[in-house]
């Protein structure tokens, strides 16, 4: 489709231009370059900050704490994403494969949990997780049931339940993020997979692979850009998040974007925060800068 | 697989399979289980919400009557329907000039317009937090003024949804279309509103479900932006979770569960679901 040149019709071109232009520029750029300048300022008093030109910040954030909380807050966003993808991707084919009467329905099941309220979610999960919630009392029945099942076949009988602590650890906070996050896997993987060629995969059928060999020959390497869209959709957030950490996680369970809280919060500490903030942000600029190299690979190759 | 499969089951019927209706059956009670469990214990009649000790609606009364958390509602729903309002024009018009124009620095432009959907939450908060510092931002306006910094955050990202949204949807619009009415004597915006706005209407009924629900979601940048005064939904939902889980908090959120429920009927009716599913 040809673009018009803006100069061809100037008068059009400034009344769409001028209000995004200044929107993004003073609400958006000249907030994060404040950021950016603050990260290289040190504190003077208690609310005055001058901007020194200094690197301490940035010193102070590769010191061997702040190092481990990245590498975990990484660990964690990717053991949830590929829990996400393990458990999103066959979801993803039934929507595909599924009627057409079904298919926007169960893509609207998948839809509604995202566009309810995140704080919500979480809140609904803690009460589930909580040592007295259904969480427990299903690990607990279980637990009866085996110990009756071995009293019948007379072994033993296991020792009495206790209600396991599911919240407040680091398995409380993968668990939240994968369920805060899975929508956000099974959306694009959907869409990647509804374009696909089916009579690519009917061909490895009818040449004699299997259902699984075809898929994982053909249906994965021909979704692959979707994989990788839904990969970086649920990475991306996972390893910015602060709510999540926050209320299900133990003291043991910070993430980066808790650290961050604590510098503006209660440490009122600005310029490391600021500087903490900016680092995420290259951590995001780097995987986004893989992802668009992966996608040139096969294009030269 | 004999229960369900009374014709046979062509090869790629994947979701007829026993084991794939399992898994998505699994899944979904996985989404949806915790948040029926907090709609009806909304009901329960025990401080403990652990176990159900009877029906009532106190919890709702109480609710109601908590002047803190219904201002916290109307704040917030304020804010959601002014950012969406905003976003809806800001993200149209962000759309339609990289549609439509070749200038220079597009690249640039483009990618600092969908940034913000890229930048961790945190990061925007603490961005707003020292701006709005920075330039001694006044926070004790009269209402509904004083929710002008949050409101302007929300924007900032709202609209890029929006203009994402929109975009995609103008990629499949006809020039001919266009040209046909500049024929016949429209003017340009003559054709931006008979020509274009209907073409777009779908994009720009789901970016408003989008921008609504994004911006009523929102705790993190709100957090950071909020002042003393002002609070919100999710941020008086944050400090009674923290403090205590009890009841009246199942009761505040079922109520915005439902209105999420409500929006997303109202969009589906104006659009059908399929229309709304296509757009995401």
């Amino acid at each position: 489709m040809a673009e018009q040149d803006w100069k061809a019709s100037k008068r059009t071109f400034a009344a769409v231009s001028i209000p995004t232009l200044f929107w993004v520029i003073v609400f958006f750029l000249i907030p994060m370059a404040i950021v950016w300048l603050y990260s290289f300022g040190e504190n003077r008093g208690l609310t005055d900050i001058a901007i020194s030109g200094t690197l301490d910040n940035y010193k102070r954030a590769t010191e061997w704490l702040y190092l481990t909380i990245f590498a975990k807050s990484f660990a964690v966003a990717a053991l949830v994403t590929l829990i996400c993808l393990i458990i999103g991707f066959p979801v993803a084919m039934a929507i595909t494969f599924a009627s057409e009467k079904w298919r926007p329905w169960l893509l609207l099941g998948i839809m509604l949990p995202f566009w309810t309220n995140l704080l919500i979610r979480t809140y609904a999960l803690m009460m589930l997780l909580g040592t007295q919630g259904y969480a427990n009392k299903g690990l607990g029945a279980l637990w009866e049931g085996t110990s009756w099942l071995k009293t019948l076949v007379g072994l033993q009988p296991l020792p009495t339940w206790e209600p396991v602590q599911l919240l407040f650890n680091n398995f409380a906070v993968v668990f939240g993020l994968v369920y805060v996050h899975l929508p956000f896997m099974v959306l694009p993987l959907y869409a990647a997979l509804d374009r696909l060629d089916r009579s690519l995969i009917e061909a490895s059928l009818d040449l004699g692979a299997g259902h699984f060999r075809t898929i994982m020959r053909i249906v994965v390497p021909l979704a692959a850009p979707g994989i990788i869209a839904g990969v970086m959709i649920t990475l991306i957030p996972a390893l910015g998040a602060y709510l999540t950490p926050d209320l299900m996680g133990g003291t043991d369970s910070q993430m980066i974007a808790n650290v961050i809280e604590r510098q503006f919060k209660k440490a009122n500490d600005w310029p490391f925060g600021a500087a903490l903030s900016f680092l995420l942000i290259y951590a995001m600029f780097i995987l986004i800068a893989l992802q668009s190299m992966r996608k040139k690979v096969p294009e030269v190759g | 697989m004999a229960l369900f499969a009374r014709t046979p089951r062509a090869p790629l019927e994947y979701s007829r399979t026993l084991w794939m209706r399992l898994w998505v059956g699994t899944v979904m009670l996985f989404l949806y289980a915790p948040l029926f469990v907090l709609m009806i214990f909304s009901f329960n009649d025990s401080k403990r919400n652990v176990v159900w000790r009877g029906f009532t609606t106190k919890y709702y009364e109480k609710a109601f009557g908590n002047d803190q958390l219904v201002e916290a509602l109307v704040n917030s729903l304020t804010i959601a329907a002014l950012a969406t309002v905003a976003s809806l024009v800001l993200g149209a018009v962000a759309a339609v000039m990289l549609w439509r124009f070749r200038f220079p620095f597009k690249g640039v432009i483009d990618g600092a317009i969908s940034l913000p959907i890229i930048v961790p939450e945190i990061c925007l908060g603490v961005a707003f937090l020292m701006f709005f510092s920075a330039i001694d931002w006044p926070t004790d306006l009269i209402w509904p003024l004083n929710l002008g910094a949050i409101t302007i955050a929300h924007i900032t990202f709202c609209f890029p949804f929006v203009t994402m949204v929109v975009r995609s949807r103008l990629a499949t619009f006809n020039r001919e279309q266009e040209e046909a009415a500049k024929d016949l004597g429209a003017n340009e915006w003559q054709v931006f509103r008979d020509v274009l706005i209907p073409h777009i209407k779908p994009a720009l009924v789901a970016g408003a479900l989008l921008s609504f629900t994004l911006s009523l979601d929102d705790f993190v940048i709100t957090y950071f932006t909020s002042g003393p005064d002002t609070i919100t939904f999710p941020v008086k939902v944050y400090s009674m979770v923290r403090f205590s889980v009890t009841p009246e908090v199942n009761a505040a959120s079922t109520i915005l569960i439902i209105l999420t429920v409500i929006l997303t009927a109202a969009a589906l009716k104006f659009q059908g679901v399929k229309a709304i599913a296509e757009t995401h």
